[in-house]
């Protein structure tokens, strides 16, 4: 056992807390944003800019991953311009498993921040308009304190999913070892080479944090609903 | 302090179309639920935005749509009480009193704390308001309010989400604290009760628009129309056939009455207060009806009689409603039913 740790390569747990982590972190702002906007919206424009920003959640991840690699293929313009201007490459780099898991990973907490703004009494918000407070201390002291469970929740779930993406990031940056190999990579990588030993550790790893994260998850949420109701 | 709103508004079921102008200090907006008065309050505060109109108090222009000036809530300095009270739930009372101070840090702080005694919160600056009882947050909602020092308040619906056995206390609260306070106030209620104790004048609103205004005495004396009428709580209405100036005939009630007032012609109901029907026995006299008593509802305090009218027509809406509290009610006991029901002349509403 001794021998199997120490030979270990650890860097795809690494890997892919710092991907997950940093996934989280750009969905979180961006998530909120898009929220907001998305709330003020009326009727049709609603329902379509809601369908685009959930759609990487539905589509197959491999989709998602193919659609992503189009965009910013080294040899497209997108991915040119990226390159020339910025020096941004996201092909078979370290960024390009943020983004796909981000993308990935996007809906969750835009869908987790919409659902917990949208349950926040509208007359909060009225009420601080009334007493004179200027809209951004109003979402800064009333609106996110009481949507901080969902936004909690929903941050909780982003980062589990980005941090366990598969399909597009394998697309978009590949399964490089130290630099891109992901836990879900590494543990398709080393099932197809019959290392099942490896392959078992991994997952338990997996299994792990991911519980964690479930139960953390009912933790924050039951926080707010002292008495659950039972049926 | 002058109040002047026209708001024009469409809404799902009706369009809005409001004009409110006074100078009352206390000010009661009386109608049925879904008659457009939240609405109304809300385009004041600056919550909604109507479609046109103007707005205005006294000198200060919050809204008009015809020059474009369109105040934000922010700058409209009206205080705004919801039903819910709409406290913070995650800031103490000390820092939902503060929120509705303005100024620097420490000129918050030290307003909120006047605030604080003045509402006789003390010790309870910690609380949050979900610890706290009806009647605390209330005071809490108001001290919020004023703390801001508005020139008109808003209440929407204060009482109606209340315990019953409630009410009472929070309305002689509210009047006490309201009582230092001298610019305009006004009142949405679709409760005749709490808007008669509370205003000096009241506004029916029926549908989105005005029926009538007047001081609150004369409006309830004198509704003057069979909308405003039943608005205001009666519940006995005939159609009349008008004889002279002083008589008439109500065909529903199959009676000839005489009314101490000239009739106008213009007058096509009558309309007549069940509490205040009287009990007669023996011989008929002026304004007496003939009756038979279809059923009764059997209350705490009080007995509802609904009487079938000289007419003989027994349609559920034109009986005769006849509410008898205890004093009348004891000597029903005593002498049996009456064999008259009067219209007292001076009390008989003339409805157009």
């Amino acid at each position: 056992m001794r021998e199997f740790l120490s030979g270990l390569d650890w860097s795809p747990l690494y890997i892919s807390l710092k991907t997950g982590l940093a996934a989280t972190v750009i969905s979180f702002f961006l998530g909120i944003i898009a929220a907001r906007k998305v709330m003020n919206c009326s009727g049709r424009v609603k329902a379509v800019l809601d369908g685009i920003l959930t759609l990487p959640m539905v589509l197959p991840p491999t989709v998602s991953g193919f659609i992503l690699l189009l965009i910013f293929s080294k040899r497209r313009t997108v991915g040119i311009f990226l390159k020339e201007q910025f020096g941004i490459v996201a092909v078979q780099t370290w960024l390009g498993c943020v983004i796909a898991a981000g993308v990935i990973a996007f809906p969750l907490m835009y869908r987790s921040a919409r659902a917990a703004f949208e349950q926040i009494d509208p007359n909060l918000v009225f009420a601080g308009r009334t007493l004179g407070m200027p809209e951004r201390e109003i979402f800064r002291r009333v609106v996110l304190p009481a949507a901080a469970p969902g936004l909690a929740s929903g941050t909780v779930l982003t980062f589990a999913r980005a941090m366990g993406e598969y399909g597009a990031t394998s697309m978009l940056a590949g399964n490089i070892p130290g630099k891109t190999g992901t836990v879900s990579q590494r543990i398709a990588m080393v099932i197809q080479n019959g290392d099942y030993v490896t392959a078992g550790f991994w997952t338990a790893v997996v299994l792990v944090i991911a519980f964690l994260i479930v139960v953390l998850i009912n933790l924050i949420a039951g926080k707010n609903t002292r008495q659950t109701r039972r049926w | 302090m002058r109040l002047n709103a026209e708001i024009k508004k469409v809404l799902k079921d009706f369009t809005l179309d409001i004009r409110i102008d006074t100078s009352a200090s206390r000010i009661g907006i009386l109608g049925p639920s879904g008659s457009g008065k939240s609405m109304t309050l809300r385009c004041i505060a600056g919550i909604e935005t109507p479609d046109c109109g103007r707005i205005s108090l006294d000198e200060k222009v919050l809204y008009d749509s015809g020059s474009r000036v369109f105040l934000k809530p922010q700058q409209r300095n009206v205080g705004y009480m919801f039903q819910n009270y709409a406290l913070f739930p995650t800031m103490t009372v000390l820092q939902n009193l503060e929120c509705g101070a303005r100024g620097s840090r420490t000129e918050k702080r030290e307003r909120a704390l006047e605030m604080l005694s003045r509402m006789k919160l003390d010790g309870l600056e910690k609380r949050f308001p979900s610890e706290l009882s009806g009647g605390q947050q209330q005071r809490t909602a108001l001290g919020r309010i004023l703390a801001g020092k508005p020139e008109l308040i808003l209440l929407d619906e204060p009482y109606s989400a209340l315990d019953p056995n409630l009410v009472d206390r929070l309305q002689r609260e509210m009047e006490e604290i309201l009582k230092d306070y001298h610019g305009q106030v006004i009142m949405v209620s679709h409760n005749r009760d709490d808007l008669y104790r509370f205003s000096e004048e009241i506004f029916i609103v029926r549908e989105g628009s005005v029926l009538c205004h007047d001081r609150t005495k004369n409006l309830f004396d004198d509704p003057r129309s069979l909308e405003a009428a039943k608005i205001t709580g009666c519940k006995n209405f005939s159609r009349i056939r008008r004889i002279d100036a002083h008589r008439l005939e109500a065909s529903d009630w199959g009676i000839k009455l005489e009314v101490d007032r000239p009739v106008p012609e213009s007058v096509r109901f009558v309309g007549y207060r069940a509490h205040y029907l009287k009990p007669v026995w023996g011989g008929r006299k002026r304004n007496c009806m003939k009756f038979c008593c279809a059923f009764v509802d059997d209350m705490l305090f009080e007995k509802k009689y609904y009487c079938i009218p000289e007419t003989g027509c027994t349609d559920q809406d034109k009986l005769v409603s006849w509410f008898v509290q205890a004093v009348t009610q004891e000597m029903l006991e005593k002498r049996g039913m009456p064999d008259y029901l009067e219209f007292e002349q001076e009390r008989i509403l003339l409805l157009e």
